[in-house]
């Protein structure tokens, strides 16, 4: 209570001009465990979403060397066919609503308000609020794998009628967990709109925010686009499991196509939001370490833009294979590989910010790098899955599996660590074991795709996916990908010590500029970045002069 | 823009030249063993290695492999592109090596080119597409048509207007091989073998329906280049002509359960002579299951028709030894229905259990093989209640 009166005091002290009057302990964070449960401040939320982010991706993890284990060799060994479809599924579940997405939020908390030289998010509480859901929502979803009958097993696309008259009790609860989840997802997004709407900096115009603000502001709309459709979605879920309903059977006029219809409308947005945020880190990493302004700024807002409107009119090229009319197949063909055209001019985009630089290569760069490389591979399988009749033969193998991780490991995931390597100095104020860093990034690069590119054999020579056991002619390709599993899945004990070393004993960073390339109103602020900021907003000059995207001509 | 001292500097390009050179010495070896012949003749003797898509054995799987390789190269001439650029400027335009940077960082006219070229391969690519896709959706004037329907865990087949009609299950044997490594590796189709194949003329124009009686669960022959979802309630349609006699297997592609892994498919292509008289002696057995049905059995015969049964029928879900899967299926050692009212019982195998994953048997057995089921479960899997189920009486509660 203490706190909140003081904060409100503060505000007022500072719109009556009295500020100086007055030196309580105004500036600093609260001290024991009620920091973190209280707190409003967008750096402590911020990082309380990565380190969540952080322990579901070694949960997820931890469940993706099950599915490895069990797939080492032919044969049922380690786990039962079912609960194997509970670990493909909480797997799916958990990282891409437990990790990813909230590894971007953190992301964003942190970040948008020092790139736009705001002094927090617009929206405090609702931040705190939009947060503290998450623990206990996943909570909620692993907890389901100790009920009766066992957690959900049908899939992170949850397909009906699978998942409603087929599915375990238990699927009840993965439903109110996934609202939880859509919930903070929703107020996350709204807050970040309103914080880039309203809190820049005065002097600071839409197009001279950085591209990590811009491609967070077109998620954020996709966000609060797409999480209501799964709302609807799983409520559906609910009413024909509970309460006599027939959305998806067709015994009661419903149609199981239909389910699919909505969760792809959903679904496919949702895969954007996991890759814009991406592509804003990326084109933030690209231009410091090769010293050179980002290539065609507007075009990556202008394609970044684009790809978001595609994505919400695309969805049922997930779907081929349901029995769409075929001017429906033509269509979602021709749509769908009109984005590689965006994604494309991003890509080509990054190159030429390369071209001619003068480029160093410190880990963040190094990520960055290999993310375009291994993202442009996922993006090929892409658009070959896009081709509607080829996809009869890709749909629903390994392909799929090779193509997804490789947009969403190499991609998301990538990027995610390369911004962690990037703004952690700044965050903590000291620099992490550069070598280390860099045994993990081969590590990691190295035995990623060991684990993933022999998956797009395996589904070419005919393995369906979320099988829990093979034919004898996809041994080989199975153990070298288990193998490149447990190896990328060790690579994250080092990432651990790399990341807790560097917090507790790094050398301490005394430039506020950390990378001495680097652009952008964050490096203006002290290192480690001082608990509140921007008390005043930026200047005019400092913000131009900090746009990373404006040459120096 | 680039400025020209790059493109006019020849020591560059033959340092390059020289990297590639000696790069693509080192790769031909390989690729010369292992890569190469890979992509140009994946029919000979590396298709058993399985790295890539196969053409298969009708002329829709031919296209899906043409347009599939069209696009692979495409992707490949644009990876060489990209990526050659991009590892150029990351080994020569480097701070290490005395690269000063550029300030360029914008040019409509380049981001036009690459709008535009990209516009235009793909343009280039949907033609194919479209003529492919037109062609297999078009499944009108065929010869004969089968009803594939998807079952928890099993296909169905029906042969329209041939009276012919049959299950599919995967093997015992191989069901038992998951977990006896030994059987395994002497097996030659682990996993992809099934009791009864589903048998087709080749050289005709075969339409094929598809629906399911649970849940969504999708039929997958590859060699075929037919893959097609079975919804529900609904039914849908693919076609194939196959080319040559032979053996093509295939596996359920959507997740359709605990045993999703576990239901293939089996497609036995015969001359039209040899599938007549496939479909003679298929007809001459139906009769005898009919036959079957209308004697008297006795307890001992019961009881050994009703094992294979429940290991075919029920042991995936209710357990081989009728434990059950606590909280997902119902066990059937000392439960009330397998202990209780024999027509309670032989009501919920005939006509399944609305709202689960219960199948009405009545449809897919016979009624001595009903009759034996029900009898092995009321006296085996732990259980003894004693009495004997008579085909007759399944006949008289249908």
């Amino acid at each position: 209570m203490s706190t909140t009166t003081t904060d409100l005091q503060d505000e007022i002290d500072e719109i009556e001009g009295s500020h100086d009057s007055h030196d309580d302990h105004h500036h600093g964070p609260e001290k024991g465990l009620m920091r973190w449960v209280k707190t409003t401040n967008h750096k402590d939320i911020g990082t309380l979403y990565i380190w969540f982010a952080f322990s579901m991706l070694l949960i997820g993890g931890a469940m993706a060397m099950v599915i490895r284990a069990e797939l080492f060799m032919p044969g049922i060994q380690l786990v039962d066919p079912n609960f194997f479809n509970q670990m493909t599924t909480l797997h799916g579940l958990i990282m891409v609503f437990g990790a990813i997405m909230p590894a971007f939020v953190g992301l964003a908390n942190w970040q948008i308000p020092l790139m736009i030289g705001a002094k927090d998010m617009a929206l405090p509480r609702m931040n705190n609020w939009s947060f503290w859901i998450l623990p206990f929502a996943g909570m909620m979803l692993i907890s389901t794998l100790f009920m009766e009958g066992g957690g959900p097993a049908f899939g992170w696309t949850f397909y009906a009628p699978l998942s409603t008259t087929f599915a375990p009790d238990s699927t009840d609860f993965f439903i109110f967990a996934v609202h939880m989840l859509g919930f903070s997802s929703i107020m996350g997004a709204i807050n970040v709109i309103a914080t880039i709407m309203n809190m820049r900096a005065p002097d600071m115009k839409y197009m001279d925010m950085p591209l990590f603000v811009w491609t967070w502001l077109i998620t954020a709309f996709l966000l609060i686009a797409a999480m209501p459709v799964l709302a609807g979605a799983v409520t559906m879920m609910l009413t024909d499991r509970n309460f006599g309903t027939s959305f998806f059977d067709a015994a009661g006029g419903g149609d199981p196509v239909m389910f699919q219809h909505i969760f792809w409308f959903f679904g496919h947005p949702e895969v954007y939001i996991m890759i814009l945020p991406a592509f804003g880190v990326v084109s933030q990493i690209i231009p410091t370490f090769a010293r050179k302004p980002l290539f065609g700024y507007s075009s990556m807002v202008y394609a970044t833009a684009s790809i978001a409107l595609l994505s919400f009119v695309v969805w049922a090229h997930h779907m081929f294979l349901t029995g769409m009319p075929i001017a429906g197949q033509l269509y979602f063909m021709y749509a769908t590989i009109m984005i590689s055209v965006p994604t494309g001019v991003k890509v080509f985009n990054w190159v030429t910010t390369m071209w001619r630089g003068s480029m160093t290569f410190e880990t963040p760069m190094l990520w960055a790098v290999a993310f375009v490389i291994l993202f442009t591979i996922g993006g090929f399988s892409g658009l070959m899955l896009g081709i509607a009749p080829a996809d009869i033969q890709y749909h629903d193998t390994y392909f799929v599996v090779a193509h997804f991780h490789y947009v969403l490991v190499t991609g998301a995931l990538f990027s995610i660590i390369a911004a962690v390597f990037y703004w952690l100095p700044k965050w903590c104020g000291n620099m992490y074991n550069e070598r280390l860093a860099k045994i993990h990034f081969w590590w990691a690069v190295i035995s990623v795709n060991v684990l993933f590119f022999p998956q797009h054999f395996l589904g070419l020579a005919g393995m369906p996916r979320r099988i829990p056991d093979y034919s004898l002619q996809f041994a080989d390709f199975n153990m070298i990908s288990s193998i490149g599993g447990f190896a990328f899945g060790a690579s994250f004990i080092l990432l651990t010590y790399i990341i807790v070393d560097c917090i507790r004993n790094g050398k301490p960073v005394k430039e506020d500029r950390v990378w001495d390339s680097a652009k952008g109103l964050e490096w203006t602020v002290a290192t480690p970045a001082p608990y509140h900021t921007f008390d005043t907003p930026p200047s005019k000059k400092v913000i131009l002069e900090e746009s990373s995207h404006i040459g120096e001509h | 823009m680039p400025s020209k001292s790059t493109f006019n500097d020849l020591s560059y390009f033959m340092k390059l030249t020289t990297i590639v050179n000696s790069f693509l010495n080192k790769i031909k070896n390989i690729s010369n063993l292992y890569l190469l012949p890979l992509f140009f003749t994946p029919q000979l003797a590396f298709a058993e290695f399985g790295l890539n898509l196969t053409e298969g054995v009708t002329s829709v799987s031919r296209d899906i492999y043409g347009l599939h390789m069209l696009i692979f190269w495409v992707c490949v001439g644009i990876a060489v592109v990209v990526f050659g650029v991009m590892i150029w400027s990351m080994v020569f335009h480097r701070k290490s090596k005395g690269a000063k940077a550029s300030n360029f960082h914008e040019s409509t006219a380049i981001e036009l080119v690459w709008t535009l070229v990209p516009l235009a391969i793909l343009v280039a690519i949907a033609f194919p597409a479209t003529r492919v896709l037109i062609d297999l959706e078009n499944t009108d004037e065929a010869d004969m048509t089968v009803k594939i329907t998807g079952y928890q865990w099993k296909w169905q087949y029906e042969y329209i207007g041939q009276d012919v009609s049959f299950f599919s299950n995967l093997t015992d044997v191989q069901k038992k091989a998951t977990n006896d490594s030994a059987t395994r590796e002497g097996m030659k189709h682990y996993l992809l073998e099934v009791d009864n194949h589903l048998v087709l003329p080749v050289g005709k124009r075969i339409r094929f329906l598809m629906t399911s009686n649970d849940v969504i669960h999708s039929w997958w022959v590859r060699d075929l280049g037919v893959k097609q979802d079975a919804n529900p309630g609904f039914i849908n349609d693919a076609w194939a002509n196959i080319d040559e006699p032979g053996i093509y297997r295939g596996q359920c592609a959507e997740l359709c359960g605990k045993d999703h892994g576990f239901m293939p498919i089996v497609v036995e292509a015969k001359s039209e002579a040899d599938y007549q008289i496939w479909l003679g002696e298929q007809k001459e057995k139906q009769k005898a299951l009919a036959a079957a049905s209308g004697k008297e059995w006795s307890k001992e015969d019961l009881m050994a028709q009703g094992q294979k049964v429940y290991s075919t029928n029920c042991a995936s879900c209710h357990g081989v030894t009728g434990g059950g899967i606590p909280g997902v299926f119902p066990a059937m050692t000392g439960s009330p229905i397998t202990t209780g009212d024999v027509n309670a019982h032989i009501d919920i195998v005939l006509n399944g259990k609305a709202g689960t994953a219960m199948q009405a048997f009545g449809k897919q057995l016979s009624d001595s093989d009903l009759a034996a089921v029900i009898t092995y479960e009321r006296n085996a899997l732990g259980n003894s209640v004693g009495d004997i189920v008579q085909p007759s009486s399944i006949k008289s509660a249908r």
